[in-house]
């Protein structure tokens, strides 16, 4: 048994910086790479395209990226963990396979995670017993039936050490939770038990660290901004863990960033809620137990961390059609900037009243003056110029649709020296709203498939 | 003495549907005891009165020097239904650090 890996966050979501992967693997010694893609967003833009075509449903970027990284990786052996299967992890790994054959590599094992996706089953799983309510408001599931547009439940790590274990080279998943990606090289390597909760909860923190990217290593760091080294070159976080559980969260040294405790702790604070109970498939971890200690520059330890039992449910996340919204933004220079957009979302609404159209909400925002932290914004005295942005969402989308036709009138027929009308019209896009529901683990089962080049 | 908190802290905030949450950490470990005396779920609920539009919860982490704050109700419906340009609440952590504070008699910056 090893006594430490090295496991490197390669993405931390579908859009991230794509030369990131290829400098993990290559400025320094690493044993794994992560790369995290999925956003709950995600999940649903990813089922519109399979819908479309089944042949797609992951992120696409994953198959250049990997190609260009396989050959690195099978002369360093470093294994390679994601989530970028999306909702369709069979077709994104065989398009990897396709890309290595092509590359002439062979005897490469892919393993791939199935089963997370659950929207065939809803029926099924309800009239099982399975009720899905909405876990936030306690609705049931029917209200949202005939929209639904995906439904997956979050695995953990078990899965990929399962795929591991078979030896893949490479795993790739559909929805598996950020941290199980982190964690789950951990437990193979050094035969952690699935009760050995500390631990588990150790390995779920790195994974907490390491699936923003480069936001744990310098990246939109609020303290000392100025003080980051080369953000034009960030190297990513790579958790070093030992079989003990302890972690030291560091950077490969030829690359840009900062590891300290500041940013460290900043991650760790990032999306959570109650710090005492963060919930995973693996276990719940404590972060209030955490302690971190710069062992030296871009090196910092993290251990103490303690864990409690899992729990006997999966989160499900699912998706649903919630009508559309657009957006529409128009500059306006000084003098009297602000009045004058303040005057072009006036003439605006009235137009839309006279035209009868009616919408959910409708939301007016100064981009220059307040847009963030509205009314906490002090006033400003005459800027040079604000962006007046007017987005509306509706169930009915011809109301939506009708409103992108009333802002470029507005150039021609309202307040003067007003530019910054480019791209056409607004169009109406669909708003997808998330139903999250409990199911209990028993209900359904994970399957790892091995695909051989 | 007045200060704003920006002095004394660091902060990163995200979402959670249409919760957004706000992590504050003191600088120095010593400004902690301060965050957790004066920045009270209470007071943070004031501060983002017309954003936070529901109640605030405030959990403690004394290991990272920090506090966690949970501002319900606070992004416009979250996601993509929401019509804010920050419908993430990236910006929230800022509008934060914004806070003045009165600080004891005693305390160096």
């Amino acid at each position: 048994m090893k006594e430490s890996i090295r496991i490197a966050s390669g993405q931390g979501f579908w859009g991230d910086l794509l030369t990131a992967p290829k400098s993990q693997v290559t400025q320094g010694p690493v044993d794994y790479l992560m790369m995290d893609y999925l956003a709950e967003v995600t999940m649903s833009i990813m089922q519109k395209q399979k819908n479309k075509d089944p042949k797609l449903g992951y992120a696409r970027d994953l198959v250049g990226v990997l190609k260009d990284l396989l050959p690195v990786c099978a002369e360093r052996n470093i294994r390679v963990i994601t989530n970028g299967g999306g909702v369709n992890p069979l077709a994104c790994s065989e398009a990897i396979a396709e890309a290595a054959r092509g590359l002439g590599i062979s005897g490469l094992r892919i393993g791939v995670v199935l089963g997370d996706d659950i929207l065939d089953q809803i029926d099924t799983l309800q009239s099982a017993g399975h009720e899905l309510k909405n876990m936030e408001t306690g609705e049931p599931v029917s209200l949202v039936r005939n929209r639904l547009q995906s439904a997956n439940v979050y695995f953990g790590a078990g899965p990929i050490v399962e795929a591991l274990k078979q030896g893949a080279g490479i795993v790739i998943t559909g929805r598996t939770t950020d941290t199980g990606l982190t964690l789950a090289p951990m437990m193979y390597e050094f035969n952690w038990s699935t009760d050995d909760w500390d631990r588990l909860a150790a390995g779920t923190v790195a994974g907490h660290i390491l699936e923003c990217g480069g936001q744990a290593s310098g990246g939109n760091f609020s303290a000392d901004w100025r003080s980051v080294p080369d953000l034009a070159h960030i190297g990513f976080p790579i958790a070093e863990a030992y079989s003990d559980g302890r972690i030291v969260i560091t950077k490969h040294e030829s690359l840009g960033g900062l590891v300290s405790l500041q940013t460290v702790k900043e991650q760790l604070l990032y999306e959570i809620g109650n710090p005492r109970e963060y919930i995973t498939p693996d276990c719940v971890a404590d972060f209030t137990t955490i302690h971190l200690t710069q062992e030296q520059s871009n090196r910092v330890r993290v251990d103490g961390v303690k864990g409690k039992p899992a729990t006997e449910f999966y989160k499900v996340s699912m998706s649903y059609l919630d009508g559309y919204t657009a957006f529409g933004t128009l500059t306006y220079s000084w003098p009297d900037a602000l009045e004058k957009a303040k005057k072009a979302d006036e003439i605006l609404r009235i137009r839309l009243n006279d035209l009868g159209l009616a919408f959910e909400e409708i939301r007016t925002e100064f981009l220059g003056v307040n847009s963030s932290h509205g009314p906490l914004a002090p006033p400003v005295d005459d800027p040079n110029e604000v962006i007046v942005r007017i987005g509306v969402r509706n169930q009915d989308r011809t109301a939506v649709e009708r409103f992108g036709k009333e802002i470029a009138p507005l150039i021609l027929t309202g307040p003067p020296s007003v530019t910054g009308f480019a791209g056409g019209r607004p169009r109406a896009s669909e708003v997808i709203s998330y139903w999250p529901a409990l199911l209990a683990k028993i209900a359904v089962k994970p399957v790892v498939k091995i695909i051989s080049v | 003495m007045k200060i704003q908190l920006r002095q004394i802290c660091h902060a990163r905030s995200g979402d959670k549907g249409d919760s957004a949450n706000v992590g504050l950490i003191a600088l120095k470990e010593e400004y902690y005891p301060i965050l957790r005396e004066l920045i009270t779920a209470e007071r943070v609920k004031k501060h983002f009165e017309g954003i936070a539009l529901g109640p605030v919860e405030r959990f403690e982490l004394p290991n990272l020097w920090a506090l966690n704050f949970l501002l319900h109700n606070a992004l416009g419906g979250g996601g993509t239904k929401s019509l804010k340009n920050d419908a993430q609440g990236k910006t929230l952590a800022a509008a934060l650090l914004r806070m003045e504070l009165d600080i004891p008699e005693g305390y160096e910056f």
